[in-house]
């Protein structure tokens, strides 16, 4: 029998968190667990894929539920679907970091007008530095965000951090914290509708298993 | 060399455009036999006209200046300018009226590979107010599709009113709705849950709250929001009446972006696809605003979604 929801499952960070999730909801994660490369379980209802894609997925209704992080769903925020839950783990922060123990923001907005943020979440950090009145230039880096300031590319980064350790061992601190982010339990919108008692019982297990 | 058209607009080559054509055929035949004329307005229209049905000129996304230096916009949709032309040109002309369309409308494109050009068929019911005109609408869409060649298609109806208005009742201070309903229409569920917590508000009125944009489903939803759904019950009257009543879905949390609705309102789905087909709802003080205070309701459909819906369907064999 296939399973009556598709679910898209976050790997990185959120990969055993959610899968402890399934499992309390007495899913059987063993296949999944077991098997790196695949992306695609059939019998568990199951797809991996990064947690950046989770929304997509499932906006477009190639799954009707998924795990993400707040962060994501932040970055994406036009993605067509609906926010169900809050999960509660995978809890980070998202902070502005510079070298230790300088002044490089304000030393740069004072001198130059402008601070250079580097960030996976160009959108986010733009509306950060927007909101709260500062002028940016957002550069969009792919790997470690922690190296640019280091190399003078920028002076500041944007960026999520559980413990601080990474900040901490590359001569960063933390100056601003833009929020709290944890996962996300999402919907496609016509999988909501349509799939209704599916979506709700699970919801509700959630709520229980808590 | 390709040389290159607009983000979000598109050619449509033969293959594509036979079967766009027979689809929009197959839907007009089904509008025109249940009595609704088709009619054509121009894509380019005054921006202060379209202001006067709405105030953001119901999201046009694309304005520009005539020679005389008059602000032209194009039109976000069918239904303001269906309105102008019922309270002006057909003024004299007896309700009901019952009008259809196939037209392209143009909004912005918010994300990546969203169309900013899109062909809308749709119909509307000038002049027959409630439960009877929504039925007859939903009743009509439902069969069009089928003619169309799909078979799960359902129609989610909620109400516009009723999250504002249930503010309203339990005494949540004025300033605190918009926020909330920006987290409803956001689809921010567990956000909107968080924030109804903080309102110190009694148990129940939170529950209540939270819960409301949750309920969806068929005629027991209606009985367990009790009476804020009155004008909603009287429109599952009326569609079991049409046999309509098990292809709907009763959706309490259901938003629509437009401002001009004032009752009930609609999306169309199929599960062979992940996105709404098209939508609409009950707009009784749109085409007053041009002069001529009648009550009505309507609904688009987009036309390639439904031809995707369609090959997706096909695909299921």
């Amino acid at each position: 029998m296939t399973p009556s929801l598709k679910i898209a499952v976050p790997r990185g960070a959120l990969f055993d968190g959610s899968l402890q999730l399934l499992d309390r909801l007495g899913m059987d994660t063993a296949e999944v667990r077991s098997n790196e490369r695949k992306l695609l379980f059939e019998d568990a209802g199951v797809v991996t894929m990064r947690p950046s894609d989770v929304p997509t997925y499932v906006e477009h209704g190639a799954a009707d539920i998924g795990i993400t992080g707040k962060d994501v769903l932040l970055e994406q925020s036009e993605r067509e679907v609906y926010e169900l839950l809050d999960l509660g783990f995978g809890r980070c922060r998202m902070v502005v970091a510079t070298r230790a123990g300088g002044d490089a923001l304000s030393t740069a907005l004072r001198r130059l007008g402008r601070v250079r943020i580097a960030t996976k979440y160009p959108r986010m950090a733009a509306r950060w530095f927007g909101q709260t009145g500062r002028q940016a230039e957002v550069v969009e880096v792919k790997g470690s965000v922690e190296l640019a300031p280091l190399t003078g590319l920028v002076d500041g980064i944007v960026d999520l951090t559980a413990s601080g350790r990474t900040l901490e061992e590359n001569g960063l601190e933390v100056v601003e914290e833009i929020g709290i982010c944890t996962a996300r339990l999402i919907a496609n919108p016509v999988a909501h509708k349509l799939k209704a008692a599916e979506v709700d019982s699970l919801v509700q297990s959630i709520r229980v298993s808590a | 060399m390709i040389h290159p058209i607009p983000p979000g607009t598109r050619d449509v080559l033969p293959d594509e455009m036979r079967e766009l054509r027979a689809l929009s055929e197959r839907l007009r035949g089904a509008f025109e036999a249940a009595g609704y004329a088709e009619v054509w307005t121009p894509a380019l229209e005054y921006e202060q006209v379209l202001r006067a049905g709405d105030e953001r000129a119901a999201g046009a996304g694309y304005r520009l200046f005539d020679e005389h230096g008059e602000v032209l916009a194009l039109r976000s949709d069918m239904t303001i300018p269906i309105a102008r032309v019922v309270a002006g040109r057909m003024g004299d002309s007896e309700p009901p009226l019952r009008l259809c369309y196939f037209a392209h409308a143009y909004r912005e494109a918010r994300a990546a590979g969203e169309l900013r050009e899109f062909l809308q068929g749709g119909v509307e019911l000038v002049g027959v107010p409630g439960a009877e005109g929504d039925a007859e609408v939903v009743a009509l869409i439902l069969d069009a599709l089928d003619e169309a060649g799909l078979s799960r298609h359902r129609v989610g109806i909620g109400d516009a009113g009723l999250y504002r208005s249930l503010l309203a009742s339990l005494a949540v201070p004025d300033e605190l709705h918009q926020p909330l309903l920006e987290r409803l229409s956001r689809r921010d569920l567990a956000g909107l849950a968080r924030d109804v917590a903080e309102l110190g508000l009694p148990r129940g009125d939170r529950e209540l709250l939270a819960a409301l944009p949750e309920l969806r489903g068929g005629a027991e939803v209606l009985e367990r929001a009790g009476e804020a759904v009155e004008e909603l019950r009287a429109l599952h009257a009326e569609l079991e009446r049409r046999g309509a009543a098990d292809r709907v879905i009763y959706d309490l949390g259901l938003v629509r972006e437009l401002g001009y609705y004032t009752g009930a309102v609609f999306e169309v789905y199929d599960p062979a696809v992940g996105f709404a087909l098209g939508g609409g709802g009950r707009y009784d003080e749109l085409i007053g605003r041009f002069g001529r205070p009648l009550p009505a309701c309507g609904i688009a459909l987009d036309v390639q979604r439904v031809h995707i819906a369609q090959a997706a369907e096909e695909g299921l064999g």
